[in-house]
């Protein structure tokens, strides 16, 4: 990515996914995207980056430190709730 | 009721001394605190030290919690000034958690160019690409990856990881999108690397 146009327009992107960019830089992005396969491919990639991100199922803390952290609290009569 | 006032009306349970409400702002709160400390920290003993330590300054401190912010907020504020805390001692040479490139400085320009965005979902599911997902968060710059952990994987919204961190709106929309650039081109070579094809 090495075109002017292509770095002006690279601040705006994150703005662009999540439906923040105003509706002229949103219309100047699919303007240029429609010209420029290295944009297409960074908007496609960059967007399925963080949707992949999103479903990645985020882990819980493990059980025995659960436990550890009830009893520090004083709370373990409630841990088996 | 909506999670802001479910833990409005937490709050005046635990200031009132009720147990239960105790445990229900663990259970709320302590998998997304063990997991931001976890990523900080690196570590699951410190990780869990962070997250002990968070909820008995939170319960302690309770009366002076003037609710300006929301509670996972507050607790999330706790969370990071304990992990820095443990950081700066186990790290003394570094002042904060920043990193000693700038973090700040400039985007990354993509310069990987290969389309994995048609790649059919088995393989974005493979147990493989999870582990190269969380490595590439763990080798993230701190001031990014802290700031990616509480928008994307923690859903804080823009205005609550600002407020976590004690930084600007600006700040936080600049540091996400510097690591979603940032994340999206280590992806991009893994799978050009790993030669799977659309």
């Amino acid at each position: 990515m090495t075109h002017q146009d292509c770095r002006e327009l690279l601040g705006d992107l994150s703005a662009f996914l999540d439906g923040e960019a105003s509706a002229e830089v949103c219309a100047e992005i699919r303007r240029h995207m429609a010209d420029c396969r290295k944009c297409r491919v960074v908007v496609d990639t960059l967007r399925k980056t963080v949707t992949l991100y999103h479903t990645v199922p985020q882990p819980e803390m493990p059980e025995e430190t659960r436990e550890r952290l009830y009893k520090v609290l004083d709370l373990s009569d409630f841990l088996r709730r | 009721m909506t999670d802001a006032e479910k833990d409005r009306f937490l709050l005046e349970q635990i200031r009132a001394g009720n147990k239960a409400a105790c445990d229900d702002c663990v259970r709320r709160h302590a998998d997304g605190i063990y997991r931001l400390a976890l990523r900080l920290v690196r570590d699951p003993a410190e990780a869990e030290d962070v997250t002990q330590e968070t909820f008995l300054n939170a319960f302690k401190a309770i009366d002076k919690f003037d609710g300006r912010s929301e509670l996972r907020t507050w607790l999330y504020r706790i969370a990071y000034n304990a992990a820095m805390v443990r950081f700066r001692r186990k790290h003394p040479e570094m002042t904060s958690l920043d990193d000693p490139v700038g973090a700040d400085e400039g985007l990354p320009v993509p310069q990987a160019m290969f389309d994995w965005s048609g790649l059919a979902d088995k393989e974005l599911e493979r147990a493989e690409l999870r582990a190269e997902m969380d490595r590439a968060i763990q080798e993230l710059p701190e001031k990014l990856r802290v700031v990616f952990v509480l928008r994307e994987l923690e859903e804080l919204s823009t205005e609550e990881t600002a407020s976590t961190l004690g930084t600007t709106l600006e700040t936080v929309k600049t540091r996400l999108h510097r690591a979603r650039l940032w994340l999206r081109e280590r992806l991009t070579r893994y799978f050009e690397e790993a030669g799977v094809t659309p």
